[in-house]
């Protein structure tokens, strides 16, 4: 099913020296462009989620001319937009025992010791920075009475290290970034092209120079040239169909770039979210994500014993089993993700599951509110409160929030070396795209400072390596490798249109994420997923001869993106399914049944996969290849995660 | 339940448009109004006609993307409520009801109910920012706001940019959605230094986009998905008057 390559060709290019000294010496040995010289490179970053707007607004106020791209009608409107919960840092304001050590650490071992510790010390140093930067912008964080910042923790984590904007931390970051974007276009030197979907990239001596897109509103296919590609394009959690990600999310930028030669990285570390609401019914297109915030306060339970069909009220205490807090005592409601859904599955699967569906377990502010009062419960959370009580009907001050597992987060993506660029020279992936820093599992109000740490603080010195040391004749847009790229992706577009079949792209989109959410989602083993592969393949086989997608190329066609979106999930799934099944362990969010301890815990085989599994493309339908960056702990001592 | 729809299509810019009435069945309470057009976009699709295109992506209320007005009103009459929010349980069985885009000179129609925002863009650029570059910031506990400033710049800042205020307005004024970005930042120190010059900025931009003047009728907060108060539209005339007389 695949094949392991004879000899990695991976360089992490992670500097020697001691990890607190590593990104200073690093920076320092890097080449700078000359002031003047900047103005002579063109860089192109898709996406303009914190990622792509704090990339491209730094990148244009050091001088380079950027050309910015998205999918939405404004930058704005970047799936990081959703975000609610924090974001990290450690400033250690609260004197509770933060430190960069510390962030470092609780990084890497809540990836169970999959991520590279030297990305990983880098994130936690820079984590500082971020906060100073989004305050100068303006970013209206929450404030002590003194007029300070306010800290929270957050899932997973022991000291109060997440900065918060109510419960809307994503939208005020990214508002931020794009602000500063905004700026850069004013004083032209970013180019903006919005309603734009990236289809291709485009090579030129092997080196990535630029990309093919479609303008969405006119169909037209554009090509645009540049000294090197930034890819800021988000997850892949939509393959499952349902999840909490914005629906135009995708993984067709990452997907192209993978079939031009750059490895995907990790894809089956896939993250179930312990708190969303559930599924309504089969009309639903997307899962609402409560924050993880609510953990802090709200206590998770299920009644004792199975099949009990009273009302939560009419359940007494002895009766009730705060499964989290029996099982974890010293972590309880706030162990990490991974840990919380699995739980919330078992009590499931046991039949003790509640609502109609018996699958989703409560969520009870009760005792808060008691110890707190209702108004304080409503400063903190009320705007979670509020959403969901619009969406399932319910009153959550006065009965326990239902909740369960949802795919919220992608922990793969394309693999970059310490400087963030792909196997492809000239190709930087950044943000939730890549694979880099969050190993199979990640902490909560990570993804936002991740993504901000890239683009402000990363990239900026490390792409500006790049364009000094790299020979990069001139190239444009008529060179013979934009023509053929731009011909290909009109033959694909006419291939979807022109197969006129039966069933629709939700159609087959659902019938993936059925396949992926039941063999490939919290719980894993070997005959599900060798089934799964063959599902999906059957699956691809009929899209291509049965999809009916309709419309013209060249008007909005919201149904032709979507089925080129799925067309390239079909793909994508079934490398996640095969990744799953070659990493015989189970560690964070990729639990395979064979793998557990006897208390049933995550169990990893690190004699064995202590690397990132990097596939190569081997061609539609072929065995993909698989190239090992192995991982070493030298300052974080690898242990079996207990949060006992 | 089974409804009656009567909806805007329109193929282009170029193009004219007209309603067009659909009755859909099978339509469950719990879905949002957004999932009862993907219902209806099916049924098109497999009937070979064009589905309608509309805008959304989160569909959590947060993005901005949605529009629509729905019987009339920008966002539907549920309050505080984006489209993509809002669910059929508030119509009932046999139900018409009419969808229609955004309208207004400044937001021309794309397709269907899909229309062009990126006038909201352009009066950002002009001057919702604070021109700070990545790396000089100073500790961020160094500027201490009081918590009571940073509340109500919070309530500004949550604009979500959709745009419904200009909809709404009989003016097709985006006084609320300006406001909203001026108010946010001069409620703040970092603010302080550009306000003057924010204001003239993004009110000159704002004009020169064809939105229509604020006559102070209060259509924008009712239907904010949001609830951003005119309050802020006080705070900007208040601004735009300091900054031009001095
Ligand atoms: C509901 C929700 C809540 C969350 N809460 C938190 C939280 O509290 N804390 C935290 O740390 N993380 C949180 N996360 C995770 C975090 O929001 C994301 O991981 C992060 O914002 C991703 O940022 P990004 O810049 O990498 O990509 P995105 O914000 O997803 O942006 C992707 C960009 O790429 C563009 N794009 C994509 N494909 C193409 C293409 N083919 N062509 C052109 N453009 C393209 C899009 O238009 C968009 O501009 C949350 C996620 C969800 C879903």
């Amino acid at each position: 099913m695949w094949v392991s390559a004879a000899k990695s060709k991976l360089d992490s290019k992670v500097p020697g020296g001691a990890i607190a000294e590593k990104w200073d010496q690093h920076r320092f040995e890097s080449k700078l462009v000359n002031p003047a010289n900047k103005r002579k490179f063109t860089v192109i970053v898709v996406g303009t989620g914190l990622a792509g707007a704090s990339a491209a607004a730094s990148l244009a106020e050091l001088g380079y001319n950027v050309l910015s791209f998205c999918i939405q009608d404004s930058p704005r409107r970047a799936h990081s937009i959703a975000a609610q919960g924090g974001i990290n840092a450690a400033k250690n304001y609260p004197n509770d025992g933060d430190s960069i050590q510390r962030l470092f650490y609780d990084t890497v071992k809540g990836g169970d010791f999959r991520a590279r510790e030297a990305n990983v010390y880098r994130l936690a140093q820079v984590s500082v920075n971020i906060i100073d930067q989004c305050v100068a912008q303006g970013v209206p964080f929450a404030r002590e009475y003194g007029g300070l910042l306010d800290n929270r923790s957050f899932g997973g984590a022991q000291v109060s290290r997440t900065f918060y904007c109510r419960g809307q931390t994503g939208q005020q970051l990214l508002l931020g970034a794009y602000s500063a974007l905004m700026r850069q276009v004013h004083l032209g030197q970013v180019k903006l092209f919005a309603r734009r979907e990236m289809l291709d990239v485009v090579l030129v001596d092997g080196k990535a120079r630029g990309i093919v897109c479609r303008n969405l509103i006119n169909g037209e296919i554009e090509s645009h040239a540049a000294h090197a590609v930034l890819l800021c394009t988000g997850g892949y959690g939509n393959a499952y169909y349902l999840s909490t990600n914005a629906v135009n999310s995708n993984v067709t930028a990452a997907w192209r770039c993978h079939k031009k030669g750059a490895f995907f990285a990790n894809p089956c570390y896939t993250q179930i979210h312990p708190t969303c609401i559930p599924v309504s019914g089969s009309h639903q297109s997307k899962l609402t994500l409560m924050s993880e915030s609510l953990r802090n306060d709200g206590r998770v339970w299920v009644p004792k014993n199975k099949g009990d069909k009273r009302p939560p009220s009419h359940i007494p205490e002895d009766e009730r089993d705060y499964y989290l807090e029996r099982r974890y005592p010293s972590f309880g409601n706030l162990v990490p993700r991974d840990v919380a859904s699995r739980n919330a599955k078992t009590v499931c699967d046991e039949g003790r599951g509640v609502g109609e569906t018996g699958l989703s377990v409560y969520l009870d502010f009760a005792n808060a509110v008691q110890r707190l009062g209702q108004p304080a419960i409503a400063e903190k959370y009320g705007n979670l409160f509020e959403m969901y009580q619009r969406i399932t009907d319910q009153n959550p001050y006065v009965e326990p929030m239902r909740i369960y597992p949802a795919i919220h987060y992608t922990m793969g993506g394309l693999w970059v070396d310490y400087n963030l660029m792909s196997n492809i020279p000239g190709l930087h992936v950044l943000g939730e795209a890549n694979f880099s820093d969050h190993g199979a599992n990640r902490l909560g109000a990570s993804a936002l400072m991740q993504g901000l740490a890239d683009g402000y603080f990363v990239i900026p010195y490390t792409l500006g390596h790049y364009l000094a040391s790299t020979p990069l004749p001139a190239v444009n847009s008529d060179h013979e490798a934009f023509k053929a790229s731009a011909n290909a992706v009109r033959e694909h577009l006419k291939k979807l249109l022109t197969v006129r079949g039966q069933k629709t792209v939700k159609e087959y989109h659902r019938a993936l994420g059925a396949i992926l959410w039941n063999d490939v989602g919290m719980a894993r083993h070997k005959a599900g997923l060798e089934k799964a592969v063959e599902s999906l393949r059957k699956l691809r086989a009929d899209f291509w001869e049965n999809v009916k997608v309709g419309g013209e190329a060249n008007l909005l066609n919201k149904n032709l993106e979507y089925a080129g979106r799925v067309a390239d999930y079909l793909e994508l799934g079934e490398l996640l399914t095969i990744d799953a099944l070659h990493r015989e362990e189970s560690c964070g969010g990729h639990f395979r049944e064979e793998h557990q301890t006897p208390e049933g815990e995550a169990k990893r085989n690190d004699e064995q996969f202590a690397y990132a599994a990097a596939w190569e493309f081997g061609g539609t339908g072929k065995a993909p290849v698989l190239h090992k960056e192995k991982l070493t702990f030298e300052n974080v001592h690898l242990a079996q995660r207990s949060y006992k | 339940m089974k409804l009656n729809l009567k909806i805007w299509r329109q193929k282009s810019t170029a193009h004219t448009g007209a309603f067009v009435e659909y009755t859909l069945s099978h339509v469950s309470p719990d879905m949002s109004f957004l999932e009862m057009l993907d219902t209806l976009n099916e049924d098109l699709i497999k009937k070979g006609d064009d589905p309608i295109e509309f805008d959304n992506d989160c569909r959590e209320g947060i993005c901005g993307m949605c529009s629509l007005v729905i019987n009339g009103v920008a966002h539907g009459s549920e309050r505080n409520t984006a489209t993509c929010q809002l669910h059929m349980r508030k119509f009932k069985d046999g139900d018409s009801i009419t969808i229609e885009p955004f309208r207004a000179r400044a937001f021309p129609v794309i397709k269907d109910l899909t229309v062009d925002r990126s006038a909201f863009d352009r009066i950002i650029q002009a001057g919702g920012y604070v021109s700070v570059n990545t790396g000089g910031a100073q500790d961020a506990n160094c500027l201490p706001v009081p918590k009571d400033d940073a509340e109500k710049a919070m309530d500004a800042a949550a604009c979500i940019g959709c745009g419904a205020c200009v909809a709404a307005c009989p003016n097709a004024s985006s006084a609320l959605f300006v406001a909203a970005k001026i108010s946010h930042l001069a409620l703040l120190p970092q603010g302080q230094v550009e306000r003057r010059g924010r204001a003239l900025a993004m009110v000159a931009q704002m004009d020169a986009e064809g939105f229509g003047n604020c006559s102070n009728i209060g259509e924008c907060e009712a239907v904010c998905p949001k609830g951003i108060s005119i309050e802020n539209i006080a705070r900007m005339k208040r601004e735009y008057l300091k900054a031009a007389l001095t």
